[in-house]
């Protein structure tokens, strides 16, 4: 059960069963696409299943999801997102009114994003036996600059930037689930990110880029550290945190930094062009709130280091499984 | 010397024999008793061979026990025979160390003294002693104007001055100090070669002339000019923090009748409203502070000198900002010649606080410790002697007329704790996230960490990993089994999951705990272990903390706990006790609750953590006795929302009227395991906060009704299951209330009581616990 919550406990299935099961050269547990290289040119394929509750929430619906989760992830790859196909995995009885609803927002997000959906497959599973709808969608890119992406070419002394103010998307699915009475003037943050991340790209030498999804920044901070062999260090005031998410997180007893996002992502950049790295993603409307929320150090290599607003130094450790207190 | 009927021994003793002035008292001892031969120090102890008659031989072997120095801790002398070689003098001879062949050998290469090689393995290893207040030889000469050490802040002798916080390495030499650094003057070498003075092989000894030098540093880092003592007296009369670095790292002080000054503190330190200790010049106006029974005075005025919590005067001259809430307040007595002259100067308690931002470690190098209290403090008292080891102010309390350590730091780390099984393989045991310890532990001796603090922070975690090495080192242990708490988050846990090429053993966290004071009693079980803290991860995935437990140092069984609750916003509501109240209140109301002032007081988020609990939103569930306490906190109205660990349930505690003699009753649920239904208590708090009674009534039968039910429930395991001993353990049981009532409750149903005196009940002894658990495993 605690292997869905994005941190170490998925990883260790991933790493587990698949890794070993699949074995292959392109295939990276921690990268969001693979890249592939046709001779003619390089293409960038990715996939995701996406389950969500409830499946429409305030700014969505798990169509929206699909769509943009696949497309951030060829973004933040460095391609340009093209084609993707749709699987629907559906209750028995699941309404078609909702299903006419998601495949609108789907539709309307591929628009948004320039892509197209051109294949799918539906199948229908016995009542109890799926929770609703569930959608998978797989993305090709392609990938036209000449650069390489990843962790392995991150340095010290780079920049982190955050894209935008973190943890709407899994704030605003939590409230609508729980049934809490929290009236939050908080929508989810799904988006596109292709365009954003083609500013920065075309802006400054970029080192790498994750969407913060599952498991949040803290996670994506987690990965960059230990995937590098660096320190990464955050001041704790820079990460961006609408009033109302850290309102929430508050009453919530949440950390923003591990919550989901579905429109942000992580970029390590040359620590020189920081600034105008902030200064392109900000033009966009999804980069608005962008910022640079810390720096990659040489070490303790394999950590998070977070600043505190107290002038202390806390470790931001990749979480196991669903959050418990270490506090007593 | 060797006449007709002479024999010759090799001795060796083992202990706490290095740096307490061992190997002098062995030369007077041979002298004494006319025996002829050499004594010396190598990692396993002390080494011996002495040569004489039969008698004298055995009267030198007594005492060699029966006298040893103050500060020895002899734990086995063990004697064999050997050829008399016909010597004529007894002589010190060099420490010898390892060698890589498993030998030990003299610095030179050279065998000594005719004594062959012997194997590691044959050996434990030699303790490196705690630091010890200054002794009242030492004290007279820093107030005596003839003697050549007048006010000098550094002055020490073979029995007392520091020792694990000096100490780089074994064996015990000053070379293996950080007073390498300073080169011995004429006078001070002539005292550390004469067999008959008191710094004879004192390794730290010093003097004005070629000593560590005291400065006083203004917020800038500059030298001021003038007496450092006098400058700092000043600083502090006028209200001003000034960090000292004394024996285990920096501290900060002010006054403690300054409520502005302290206040200061408070706010540069962030330190809200957690009690801080005061140094008192001397134990007469220690009086004038807090209550001393003859125990309490015992262990003030002993060479320990801890801070020891005792019960605050009304008249106490201290700012209210001292110790806000508090019933007891901290004091402890000068522990070096520094903390004595500036305490007489002063003449006036002086509040003395580890030099840190809350929750970071001790700050103990100096750059580091300028750069970090930049800001706190207005000048600094600083000298040129490093710390190798930093080490906090030890805290103890009295449980009757016995002492109960609370934070086991300078001391009484690195004294090893003893136990009589011996551990098969050389082990590591990591320890908690929260006051954290750790333990290394080889032959019967495990080694118990000083107090290093809360792993969330990475200065903490990297002290951590630095004291393991450092440990590792000095006792000549190589893990090869690593025992830790089964919470993957903690840091300790993700520590221990590194260190490769060992055997991993998780240990549960209040096994741990119960683990730790059967070893402290030298007790194997079964006994039935009460375990009450926090909050430690069961085998089940949820919190647990108010648990009875079968167990002995294999395994164990929960046969009983506390009922279980949501904690509603996970470790939001262990900073926010009300929220306990919540989720408890929800649970034994329901839908019809009584409209108390605490859920008035959070009126707005009141109804969203009551759905979060019963939603189960980041709401884990837990069995946590700290929990209880919080939650009945906040019901009487003492706290609703903490600023340090443990405060609600100590303001609590602080608040029971003692003439009180009602307890709210609880009933036991029959099942596998048995349950304790507290909220039968939760729902008598609010009965009576409903009726108006008064918080220290409301505490008082808390208290007397919680105790009521864990005798109970231990009636019942030991029916079911023959058992007469019991263990109490866990953070919770710091509370010498709910100790006493437990305690006095038991003994009437006529158990054998065991509980914690030297090693804290709290995390900061859980690390033996694991040792003695996993060694306990690797022996089957
Ligand atoms: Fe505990
Ligand atoms: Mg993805
Ligand atoms: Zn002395
Ligand atoms: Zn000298």
């Amino acid at each position: 059960l605690a292997h869905g919550a994005g941190g170490k406990a998925s990883r260790t299935l991933i790493e587990a069963v698949f890794v070993d099961a699949f074995r292959s050269p392109e295939l990276q547990p921690l990268d969001d696409g693979a890249t592939l290289d046709l001779g003619t040119g390089r293409l960038v394929l990715t996939t995701d299943a996406y389950v969500v509750s409830p499946l429409f929430f305030p700014g969505g619906d798990i169509g929206d999801l699909a769509v943009n989760g696949t497309v951030n992830d060829l973004a933040v790859c460095g391609a340009r997102p093209m084609y993707l196909s749709a699987a629907f995995v559906l209750e028995e009885g699941f309404p078609i009114a909702d299903l006419r609803r998601i495949a609108a927002s789907m539709a309307a997000a591929a628009g948004r994003a320039g892509v197209r959906v051109v294949t799918g497959d539906t199948k229908v599973v016995q009542r109890g036996k799926a929770d609703g709808c569930y959608v998978t969608t797989a993305g090709v890119g392609a990938l036209e600059r000449p650069i390489t992406l990843g962790e392995s070419q991150v340095r010290p002394g780079d920049a982190v930037i955050v894209s935008g103010p973190i943890g709407e998307h899994g704030i605003t699915v939590m409230i609508a689930r729980g049934d809490l009475d929290i009236e939050a003037d908080l929508t989810s943050d799904t988006a596109p990110l292709h365009d954003a991340v083609a500013a920065l790209l075309d802006a400054v030498p970029v080192r790498m880029m994750r969407d913060a999804t599952r498991g949040g920044v803290a996670t994506v901070l987690n990965e960059i550290a230990r995937g590098a062999g660096v320190a990464v260090t955050v001041d704790e005031r820079a990460v961006p945190v609408r009033p109302v998410v850290s309102g929430a997180c508050e009453l919530l007893g949440l950390d923003p930094l591990y919550v989901a996002c579905e429109g942000r992502f992580v970029a390590v950049v040359d620590g020189d062009h920081a600034e105008a790295a902030v200064a392109a993603l900000r033009r966009h409307p999804v980069g608005e709130g962008a910022a640079v929320v810390g720096s990659i150090e040489p070490g303790p290599p394999g950590m998070v280091l977070l600043n505190t607003a107290f002038g202390g130094t806390r470790i931001v450790d990749l979480l196991v499984g669903d959050p418990l207190p270490r506090i007593c | 010397m060797s006449g007709t009927g002479a024999r010759r021994i090799r001795v060796r003793v083992e202990g706490l024999v290095q740096g307490v002035g061992f190997r002098p008292f062995v030369c007077g001892l041979a002298g004494a008793h006319g025996v002829s031969g050499f004594v010396g120090n190598d990692p396993g102890g002390v080494f011996i061979e002495a040569e004489g008659e039969s008698a004298r031989l055995e009267a030198f072997t007594a005492g060699l026990t029966a006298q040893a120095p103050p500060l020895a801790l002899v734990e086995r002398v063990s004697v064999e025979p050997v050829e008399p070689v016909g010597e004529s003098d007894f002589r010190i001879v060099p420490s010898r160390r390892a060698t890589g062949d498993g030998t030990w050998r003299a610095p030179g290469g050279d065998l000594l003294g005719g004594a062959r090689a012997f194997s590691v393995g044959d050996l434990s290893v030699a303790s490196v002693s705690p630091d010890a207040g200054t002794c009242a030889a030492c004290l007279r000469e820093s107030r005596d104007p003839g003697d050549r050490r007048y006010r000098y802040p550094f002055a020490n002798c073979t029995g007392c001055g520091p020792r694990f916080t000096i100490v780089t390495g074994v064996p015990y030499d000053r070379c293996a100090t950080t007073m390498a650094d300073f080169e011995m003057c004429g006078a001070c070498a002539r005292e550390y070669g004469d067999p008959g003075d008191r710094r004879f092989h004192a390794q730290p000894v010093c003097c004005p002339a070629c000593g560590p030098v005291l400065r006083a540093l203004g917020a800038d880092g500059r030298v001021e000019a003038g007496d450092p003592v006098e400058t700092a007296a000043r600083w502090l009369e006028a209200g001003r923090v000034v960090a000292i670095k004394g024996l285990g790292g920096y501290h900060l002080a002010v006054l403690a009748a300054d409520g502005p000054a302290v206040a200061a503190l408070r706010a540069r330190k962030r330190r809200e409203s957690r009690p801080f200790a005061v140094l008192a010049p001397d134990a007469a106006a220690a009086r004038t502070l807090v209550h001393l029974d003859p125990a309490a005075e015992r262990l003030l005025t002993g060479t320990r000198r801890p801070i020891v919590l005792a019960p605050r005067r009304g008249d106490a001259p201290v700012a209210d900002a001292v110790a806000p809430g508090a019933r007891d307040l901290g004091v402890m007595l000068p522990y070096t010649p520094l903390h004595h002259l500036l305490a007489d100067r002063l003449a006036a308690p002086y509040v003395l606080t580890s030099g840190n931002l809350t929750d970071e470690p001790i700050a103990y190098r100096d750059e580091e410790a300028l750069r970090r209290l930049a800001g706190v403090a207005d000048g600094f008292l600083v000298h040129d002697r490093r710390i190798e080891a930093p080490a906090d102010d030890s805290l103890v309390r009295v449980f009757r007329g016995r002492e109960l350590v609370l934070r086991r730091s300078r001391g009484y780390a690195p004294a090893p704790v003893g136990v009589p099984w011996p551990f098969p393989r050389p082990v590591l045991a990591c320890g908690a996230q929260l006051k954290n310890t750790f333990c290394v532990a080889r032959g019967t001796q495990a080694f118990l960490s000083q107090h290093l603090g809360d792993l969330e922070s990475h200065e903490t975690l990297r002290c951590f990993a630095e004291s393991v090495e450092h440990f590792c080192r000095l006792f000549g242990v190589r893990p090869a089994v690593v025992a830790h708490d089964l919470h993957p988050e903690y840091l300790s846990t993700a520590y221990a999951r590194d260190r490769e090429g060992v055997d991993l053993i998780g240990v549960q966290h209040h096994h741990a705990h119960v683990a730790s004071c059967l070893a402290e009693h030298g007790h194997g079980g079964p006994v039935i272990g009460v375990a009450f803290d926090g909050l430690g991860l069961g085998e089940d995935g949820t919190l647990w903390g108010g648990e009875v437990l079968v167990a002995d140092l294999v395994s164990y069984r929960r046969v009983a706990h506390l009922e279980t609750v949501p904690m509603p916003g996970g470790a939001a509501a262990v900073r926010q006790p009300w929220r306990m109240a919540a989720a408890w209140l929800d649970r034994v109301h329901g839908d019809a609750p009584p409209c108390l002032p605490v859920a008035e007081r959070h009126r707005e988020q009141w109804p969203v953590v009551v759905r979060m609990a019963r939603t189960g939103l980041n709401s884990p569930l837990t069995s946590s006795a700290g929990r209880l306490f919080d939650a009945v906190a906040a019901v009487a109205g003492v706290r609703d929302v903490i600023s340090y660990e443990g405060q609600a349930a100590a303001e609590l505690e602080a608040r029971v009227d003692p003439g009180e003699q009602g307890a709210y009753p609880a009933r036991l649920i029959e099942g596998e395991p048995l349950v304790i239904a507290a909220g039968d208590l939760v729902r008598a708090a609010a009965e009576d906060v409903a009726a108006g009674t008064d918080a220290g009534r409301i505490a008082a039968r808390f208290h007397r009704g919680l105790a009521a039910a864990v005798v109970r429930a231990v009636r019942v395991v030991g029916e079911g299951t023959g058992l007469r001993t019991v263990a109490l353990s866990g953070g919770v049981f710091q509370n010498t209330v709910l100790l006493e009532a437990v305690v006095s409750g038991l003994e009437r149903e006529r158990f054998q009581v065991l509980v914690h005196s030297r090693v804290p009940p709290g995390d900061g002894g859980i690390a033996l616990g694991q040792a003695v658990v996993a060694a306990a495993n690797d022996r089957r």
